[in-house]
C-alpha cells in the first residue's frame, strides 16, 4: 500500500495499510492449509454433482407385484395400462403370499391384486374391487405410488369406455397447470435448495475455526497490541473469506445451470447480489461462534450442531414451513437458510418477484447486521 | 493392559465434560434438535392457502368449495374475482393453489356432462405442489362419488380399493421421526470423535500420548469407546423420546433395536475416528467430519428414497452406514422384523466400523507430519 508515505500517518491510509495486511496475512493462512480452499471450490463442486444427480423425489419404475388369480381379457387389458405406465416395473406373481413376501422383503413397494372372479364382477352392477397393497412406511412414496395407480386405473376405464363406444363420465375431473415447473421436476428445486445448503456449510465452515484460532494459539494477545482496531481485525477475516466464498458461490449457481440446466428466470444480478448477502450472514454465523467459544474443539462443535441439519430440515429446502406447527414456525425465523431458500427458489424458477425477495432480503441483511455485530461486540470485551 | 484403557476414558470424559460448555454443547442442543425437528419433518400438508375463484356460483360450485373449507388440511386466504388477480397470488407465494370453476360448471353436471375444475399450483416446490394436488384430488373423488350416487351418475366397472400395510393412516411422521433418531444418533458420534484426534495432533498431546506405553490398540478403544458410551446412552434417550412423546408405534424387538444401534456406533465412530486421525488440523477435522456427514444423512434415503437415485450413486450409498441403520430402524419401529430379515443391514455396518477403526489405529502411527 502506498498510503502513508512521506506524510504522517493518516488514518485513511492507517486504515487500508493495516487492512490490506491483515487480509495478506489470512491469505496466506488459506494457502498454507488448503482446506479452506478445499471448503469452498472442491466441496460444493462434489457435493453437488452428488446430490444434483443423486437426489430425487421423483420415483419412476416402481416395482409392484402383480397377482392375477385367473387371467382373461379383462385382466390383461387392465395389466396393459400397468405394464405401459413409465412409473411402474410390474412384476407378475404367482399368489398372494408370495406377493406379501416380497413386500415384506422391501422388493416391491406395492401388490395388485386382481381376484378370480374379476371378469364376472366387472359385469355386476356393483362393479369389480381391484385391491391395492401399498407398503406405507414411507408415506410419501406411498402416496406417490397410489397416485400413479389411480392413473393406470383411470386410463384404463377411458380407454375401456371407449371401445365399448361410449365416452367416460366422471363428474369433476381436475385440470392441473403447475405454473414455474410444469413437468414436476424435482430437481429444479431440489438443485437451487441445495445450493443454500451448500453455502450454508462453506460461509461457516471457513470462519468457525478462524477467530477460535488465534484466541487457542494467543495470536490474537498478539493482534491486540498492533495498533490493529476491532473493526479491522473482523474485515480482515471477512474479505479473504467471503471472495473465497464467493468463489464457491459462483461454481454452484454456474454447475445449476449449464449442468443441471435448472432455468434461471430472475436477473443474475439479483442473484448475486442476495446470495453475497446470504454469505455475509453465513459468515457472520461463523465468526460469532468462532469468537464466542474461543476454542477450536467448541467451536467445530457448534458449526456441527448449527450448520447442516437446521439449513436442511427447516430452511423450507424439503419440508414446508408452513405445515409445521406455530412454535417451531417460529424457529425457523433464525434460520437463515428459510429467508435464502425463498429468493433462490423464486429467482431461478419464477423470475424476479419483489413481494418475495425484498422481504427475504431485508430479513437476510438484519441477520448479517445481528451476527457481525454481536461478534464486534464479543471480540472488543475481551479487548478491555 | 484394561487398567490403560480405563485411564485413557477417563481422560477422554474429563476433556469432554469438565467444561460446562463443552458438557452443554453435547446435551442440550442435540435434544432440542431432536424436539424440533420430530415436528417439522414432515410431508403432511396440513395448511394449505387457497384462493377461490368462483366464476360459476352455481350449486355445485358451492358445494365443492365447502368441502375445500371444510377440510383440515386447506384454508381459504382469499377470493378471486378476474384471472388478473391469480398472478399476484401466486407469485408472491399468498397461495399455494387456486381453485378455478368455470362459468358452466354447475349448468354441465346438472345436464350429466363432466364439468372440468382448473387447479394452478405454484411448482416453486415441485414436491409440495404434488402432495397439494393429491389432496385436491382426494377431494374431487370424494364429491364425486356423491354425485354420482345422488344423481345415479353410471359407476365404473371396477373401483380400487387402497390400503397401506404397517402405517394406515400414511403419516409421513411415522417415516421420518426413526429417520431423525438416526441423524442425531450420528450428529452426537461425529460430535463427540471427528475432532479429538485432531485437536491432540495439533496441541501436539498425541505425540505425548504415542510415547507413553499404550499401544495403539489401547489408544484407539480409549479413544472409541466414549463415543460409544455417549451415543449409547443419548440415542436411549432419543429412542424413548421417539416412542414416549411422539408415540412412534415400536412393534419390534428392543434387542433387535440395540444390535442395531451398537453395530451402527461402532461404524459412526469408527468413520469419526478416522476423519480426526486423517486430520493435521481442527479445521481439516471440521472439513472431514462436513464431508462425511452431509452426503451420509443426504444419501441414506433419510428424505428422498435410494431407489430413486442414478445405479452410480446407490453404489456409493453402500458405504453410507447410516444407510443400513435407517432401515433397521424403520422396520423394527413400524413392521417390528426379526433379526433374521435385518441380516443383510447388520453385517455392512460391522465391516465398515472395523475397516474404519483398523485404519484409524494404522494413521497414529503413520500419519506424521
Amino acid at each position: 500500500m502506498t498510503a502513508g508515505r512521506g506524510e504522517p500517518l493518516s488514518t485513511r491510509g492507517g486504515v487500508a495499510m493495516r487492512l490490506s495486511g491483515l487480509v495478506r496475512k489470512e491469505f496466506l493462512q488459506i494457502i498454507r492449509d488448503p482446506s479452506s480452499i478445499a471448503i469452498a471450490f472442491v466441496m460444493p463442486v462434489a457435493l453437488l454433482l452428488l446430490f444434483g444427480y443423486g437426489v430425487s423425489l421423483d420415483s419412476e419404475h416402481v416395482p409392484v407385484a402383480v397377482v392375477v388369480e385367473q387371467a382373461s381379457s379383462d385382466t390383461a387389458d387392465f395389466i396393459a395400462s400397468i405394464d405401459g405406465s413409465l412409473y411402474f416395473s410390474p412384476i407378475p406373481m404367482r399368489s398372494l403370499p408370495q406377493a406379501t413376501e416380497a413386500l415384506l422383503a422391501g422388493r416391491v413397494d406395492a401388490i395388485v391384486h386382481l381376484r378370480a372372479n374379476f371378469a364376472d364382477e366387472l359385469r355386476r352392477p356393483d362393479g369389480a374391487p381391484i385391491q391395492v397393497i401399498a407398503n406405507g412406511v414411507n408415506a410419501n412414496t406411498a402416496r406417490i405410488v397410489e397416485g400413479y395407480i389411480e392413473g393406470a386405473w383411470f386410463t384404463w376405464l377411458a380407454h375401456r369406455a371407449q371401445e365399448q363406444g361410449r365416452e367416460l363420465r366422471v363428474p369433476v375431473r381436475v385440470e392441473q397447470r403447475v405454473w414455474f415447473n410444469s413437468e414436476l421436476r424435482s430437481r429444479n428445486y431440489l438443485v437451487p435448495g441445495l445450493v443454500v445448503v451448500i453455502m450454508t456449510l462453506i460461509g461457516a465452515l471457513l470462519t468457525a475455526m478462524v477467530m477460535a484460532r488465534e484466541w487457542e494459539r494467543g495470536t490474537m494477545e498478539a493482534l491486540m497490541v498492533t495498533p490493529v482496531g476491532v473493526s479491522e481485525l473482523l474485515l480482515g477475516k471477512l474479505i479473504p473469506y467471503f471472495l473465497l466464498g464467493a468463489g464457491g458461490m459462483l461454481l454452484s449457481v454456474a454447475m445449476a445451470v449449464w449442468l443441471f440446466e435448472v432455468p434461471l428466470r430472475g436477473s443474475f444480478w439479483l442473484l448475486f447480489l442476495t446470495a453475497s448477502l446470504f454469505l455475509f450472514v453465513a459468515l457472520g454465523m461463523g465468526l460469532l461462534i468462532s469468537s464466542v467459544a474461543k476454542n477450536q474443539f467448541i467451536a467445530g462443535q457448534v458449526a456441527i450442531i448449527a450448520t447442516f441439519l437446521p439449513a436442511f430440515l427447516l430452511s423450507g429446502f424439503i419440508f414446508d414451513i408452513g405445515s409445521m406447527p406455530a412454535v417451531v414456525q417460529t424457529i425457523t425465523h433464525i434460520v437463515a437458510g428459510r429467508y435464502f431458500v425463498a429468493i433462490s427458489n423464486t429467482l431461478f424458477l419464477a423470475g424476479d418477484v419483489w413481494s418475495v425477495i425484498l422481504p427475504n432480503a431485508l430479513a437476510l441483511a438484519l441477520m448479517a447486521a445481528i451476527f457481525l455485530g454481536l461478534t464486534w461486540r464479543t471480540t472488543r470485551k475481551r479487548l478491555e | 493392559m484394561w487398567q490403560r484403557i480405563a485411564a485413557l476414558m477417563r481422560k477422554e470424559f474429563l476433556a469432554l465434560l469438565k467444561d460446562r460448555r463443552s458438557r452443554f454443547v453435547l446435551i442440550l442442543p442435540p435434544m432440542i434438535q431432536l424436539l424440533v425437528f420430530g415436528y417439522a419433518a414432515t410431508f403432511d400438508l396440513n395448511n394449505i392457502a387457497y384462493a377461490l375463484y368462483d366464476e360459476d356460483k352455481g350449486q355445485a360450485a358451492r358445494e365443492l368449495a365447502a368441502t375445500f373449507r371444510g377440510s383440515a388440511n386447506f384454508r381459504e386466504v382469499a377470493s378471486v374475482a378476474s384471472v388478473g388477480e391469480i398472478a399476484p397470488l401466486v407469485n408472491s407465494r399468498r397461495v399455494l393453489l387456486v381453485v378455478r370453476f368455470g362459468p358452466q360448471f354447475t349448468r354441465d353436471l346438472i345436464v350429466g356432462n363432466p364439468a372440468p375444475l382448473q387447479v394452478i399450483v405454484d411448482g416453486r416446490n415441485s414436491n409440495t405442489a404434488l402432495i397439494a394436488l393429491n389432496y385436491v384430488r382426494t377431494i374431487v373423488n370424494r364429491f364425486n362419488d356423491q354425485w354420482s350416487n345422488a344423481r345415479e351418475w353410471p359407476k365404473p366397472p371396477a373401483r380400487l380399493q387402497i390400503r397401506a400395510w404397517f402405517n394406515p393412516n400414511l403419516e409421513s411422521r411415522w417415516f421420518f421421526i426413526p429417520g431423525i433418531v438416526g441423524v442425531i444418533t450420528l450428529l452426537i458420534t461425529l460430535l463427540v470423535t471427528a475432532l479429538s484426534v485432531a485437536r491432540e495432533r495439533e496441541q501436539g498431546t498425541f505425540d505425548q500420548l504415542l510415547v507413553t506405553p499404550l499401544r495403539p490398540v489401547e489408544i484407539l478403544l480409549g479413544k472409541a469407546l466414549p463415543g460409544f458410551i455417549i451415543g449409547f446412552l443419548e440415542a436411549t434417550v432419543i429412542i424413548l423420546v421417539a416412542t414416549l412423546w411422539f408415540r412412534i408405534p415400536l412393534l419390534g424387538s428392543l434387542l433387535v433395536l440395540y444390535v442395531g444401534l451398537a453395530l451402527f456406533l461402532l461404524s459412526a465412530v469408527g468413520v469419526g475416528l478416522m476423519i480426526s486421525s486423517l486430520a493435521i488440523t481442527q479445521q481439516q477435522g471440521l472439513l472431514g467430519a462436513f464431508l462425511f456427514m452431509v452426503p451420509a444423512v443426504i444419501l441414506s434415503g433419510f428424505a428422498t428414497p435410494i431407489a430413486n437415485m442414478p445405479p452410480a450413486v446407490q453404489a456409493i450409498t453402500l458405504i453410507d452406514p447410516l444407510r443400513y441403520f435407517l432401515v433397521i430402524l424403520r422396520k423394527v419401529f413400524l413392521e417390528g422384523v426379526s433379526f433374521d430379515v435385518l441380516l443383510p443391514e447388520m453385517w455392512p455396518m460391522a465391516v465398515i466400523g472395523a475397516l474404519a477403526l483398523f485404519f484409524s489405529g494404522w494413521l497414529f502411527r503413520h500419519r506424521m507430519y
